[in-house]
């Protein structure tokens, strides 16, 4: 892709969810600037799928793009949702890993390197089981390492979604972008129902789903600090200032006292809803 | 829907090696902290336990679910805030039996996501604090929960034993989701290591730094404590006399082959024409 | 799985490196990058067992004449239509002359 179709994606504010990670990357990084490292022409495959016959793609679904944001080294990570569900193995997450570590690394050598993860996952590849998971807990040891520096900012447009392992590494960020399309959860919907039954969580009805996970209620409960409108341009400019702000205060995964005692208090026997999940979370908080 | 049986292992462990010292109060029923001593060094020790009346009922037979998240956040950010101004940080023990995550639409809708996201980085901050942490897999470690509780140990132990288990998805789930059968995973897991469920498997893809043979896994002797007590300490003092607090030392396997070649030629790649 | 290669005669090294496409279902990955004068190779990768005869007559009506970039292209298909083929090999060879 050339400069000027950077310039001119970002000129026309175009869908960001339409684009594939790699587009997704050059469209955030400042124009000009985007250099992906370990890509498709390395031909870093998953030996593991191909060794179950099942095809793979050049990159493992997974892209590495180093260059500056507003003129400020940063690496971007995106996930490409459309290979294998965006899910997670030894090649992909390793990637991943690495780069956040090499941005921490950076900043304990004085360059202020930032990361941004766009997620679009499933979370583990199933079929790469094992060393998808330790490579997921090898992202989240980097982006807590990383986060002691600067701001790691996720980003989930849709329409994948982020569950899983991966959807551990977004409550590690310290500021969450997402969209309407968005979906945030630990468990994706088709696993609980089977676990727990369809009286539990019925899989196919989505405006259940969407209420309950989507970015519009994430964002009501703080478990997101932004909800955009799918435009690349917006979502550019949000990203520049969570860049701006820095390391938030407190990173919502340190109120573990606060969510304790908020969750002891409740009526947990009440099965939930979009309502009760808003109550949860901005009980006890300050006016 | 499954009926996951309840496994003791956890505690019994647990109580093995913390003897009779006070359990932390404060915290759910379903999660047991105790600071105790490991070498002659400071150590706090946790597990995550069945309780059979946690409020939150998708969570009773020993998952890690929002309050187990938020609990073992809280319990490590605790130690690493105590020993804030000392030069020697006391050792974490996590004693990992953990069969799942809690699936349930309230975990769901109240964010379990961010609950073991805060458990995750409370072991991670620890560990870079430079607490020793260590990892005892004596019964399952499974997925979101062994992320949660464990996983960001320096030093992983397992013992020995078919019961012991650490994987991403149960085998019938598995199955499932990958639209094959329970016979067809078992055979492809046979020759593809990363997805097999027997111990020895997993110790092949390099991520344990040992693995105990103990005499009864179930309920441990004299012997089988004495043995895991003193592998506990050799752990540490290997945590101790390395000067690295990531997780470099699981990056050896000879099934991890392809995750070394992607961090060289990334790391290669980074510097070039930087500034 | 179905793996091929195929050899075609060709020009001048191709310009530059392209990559189109993703392995989704339904659709396909093309890399292509430049060989040494005078030879195409192609090697594909297709979910679709027993495709190897409509790729070949697909390939042959772009490259047997011998008239393409030099290249070593690979491609991985994820059970994509001919329809889709064509159009992501269109795509590929328009970036390469771009």
């Amino acid at each position: 892709m050339s400069h000027q179709q950077d310039i001119a994606r970002l000129l026309q504010g175009r869908s960001f969810i339409e684009l594939s990670a790699r587009e997704r990357a050059h469209s955030l990084l400042d124009a000009g600037s985007c250099r992906e490292l370990a890509g498709p022409f390395e031909r870093l495959y998953s030996p593991w799928l191909s060794a179950q016959g099942i095809v793979t793609q050049a990159d493992d679904g997974v892209v590495i793009c180093k260059g500056l944001l507003d003129g400020q080294p940063a690496v971007i990570a995106a996930i490409e949702g459309s290979f294998q569900g965006g899910s997670l193995g030894e090649v992909g997450g390793a990637k991943l890993a690495s780069a956040l570590e090499l941005a921490a690394a950076d900043n304990r050598q004085g360059i202020p390197t930032r990361g941004v993860i766009l997620f679009e996952t499933g979370g583990v590849r199933l079929q790469e089981a094992n060393l998808g998971l330790a490579a997921i807990a090898e992202i989240h040891a980097a982006i807590a390492d990383l986060t002691r520096y600067q701001p790691v900012i996720g980003i989930i447009a849709g329409t994948v979604g982020c569950f899983g392992g991966m959807s551990i590494a977004a409550g590690l960020c310290s500021y969450l972008i997402v969209t309407r399309e968005a979906r945030l959860g630990l468990n994706g919907p088709q696993v609980i129902e089977q676990e727990a039954g369809v009286a539990e969580y019925d899989s196919r009805n989505r405006p259940f789903i969407w209420s309950l996970t989507g970015g519009e209620q994430r964002q009501a409960c703080a478990l997101a600090d932004a909800l955009l409108e799918d435009d690349s341009t917006l979502i550019r400019q949000q990203l520049l200032q969570f860049m701006a702000r820095g390391l938030p205060e407190q990173p919502r995964h340190r109120r573990s006292r606060h969510y304790l005692e908020r969750l002891l208090a409740m009526d947990s026997a009440a099965q939930a809803d979009a309502d009760s999940a808003r109550q949860l979370f901005h009980s006890g908080e300050k006016p | 829907m499954s009926q996951p049986t309840i496994s003791q292992r956890g505690r019994d462990w647990f109580h093995a090696l913390c003897g009779s010292t006070p359990l932390q109060k404060g915290l759910p029923p379903s999660l047991l902290v105790a600071d105790g001593e490991l070498a002659g060094q400071p150590a706090r020790y946790v597990a995550v336990v069945a309780d059979p009346h946690n409020p939150f009922v998708r969570a009773r037979h020993g998952e890690v679910g929002l309050l187990e998240g938020w609990a073992l956040a809280a319990a490590i950010d605790a130690a690493v805030h105590a020993d804030q101004q000392e030069t020697d940080k006391r050792a974490i023990v996590a004693i990992i039996d953990v069969p799942s995550q809690a699936y349930g639409r309230r975990e769901e809708a109240y964010g379990i996501h961010q609950a073991l996201a805060a458990a995750a980085a409370a072991y991670a901050s620890a560990r870079l604090a430079g607490h020793p942490v260590i990892g005892l897999i004596v019964g399952k470690a499974m997925s979101g929960a062994f992320l949660a509780h464990g996983y960001q140990a320096n030093r992983l132990l397992a013992l020995d034993d078919a019961g012991v288990m650490v994987h991403a998805m149960g085998k019938q789930a598995a199955a499932r989701i990958t639209l094959r059968s329970v016979d067809e995973l078992e055979t492809l897991a046979a020759s593809i290591a990363p997805m097999a469920y027997d111990i020895a498997s997993y110790a092949s893809l390099g991520l344990l730094w040992q693995l105990l043979k103990v005499n009864q896994p179930d309920q441990p002797t004299p012997a089988d404590v004495q043995r895991v007590r003193s592998a506990l300490a050799d752990a540490l003092h290997d945590i101790q006399a390395d000067p690295q607090r990531g997780l470099q030392q699981r990056l050896h396997g000879e099934h991890r082959q392809a995750t070394r070649k992607v961090r060289e030629l990334l790391q290669g790649q980074w510097a070039e024409n930087a500034g | 799985m179905e793996k091929l290669h195929l050899h075609y005669p060709a020009g001048a090294p191709a310009a530059q490196a392209v990559l189109v496409g993703v392995v989704a279902s339904g659709d396909l990955e093309v890399l292509i990058a430049p060989a040494a004068a005078g030879s195409c190779h192609i090697v594909i990768h297709s979910a679709a067992d027993g495709s190897a005869a409509r790729w070949r007559a697909q390939l042959d009506r772009l490259f047997a004449d011998g008239q393409a970039a030099a290249m070593q292209m690979e491609i991985n298909d994820f059970g994509a239509t001919p329809g889709v083929v064509s159009l992501r090999l269109a795509q590929a060879l328009e970036e390469l002359s771009a």
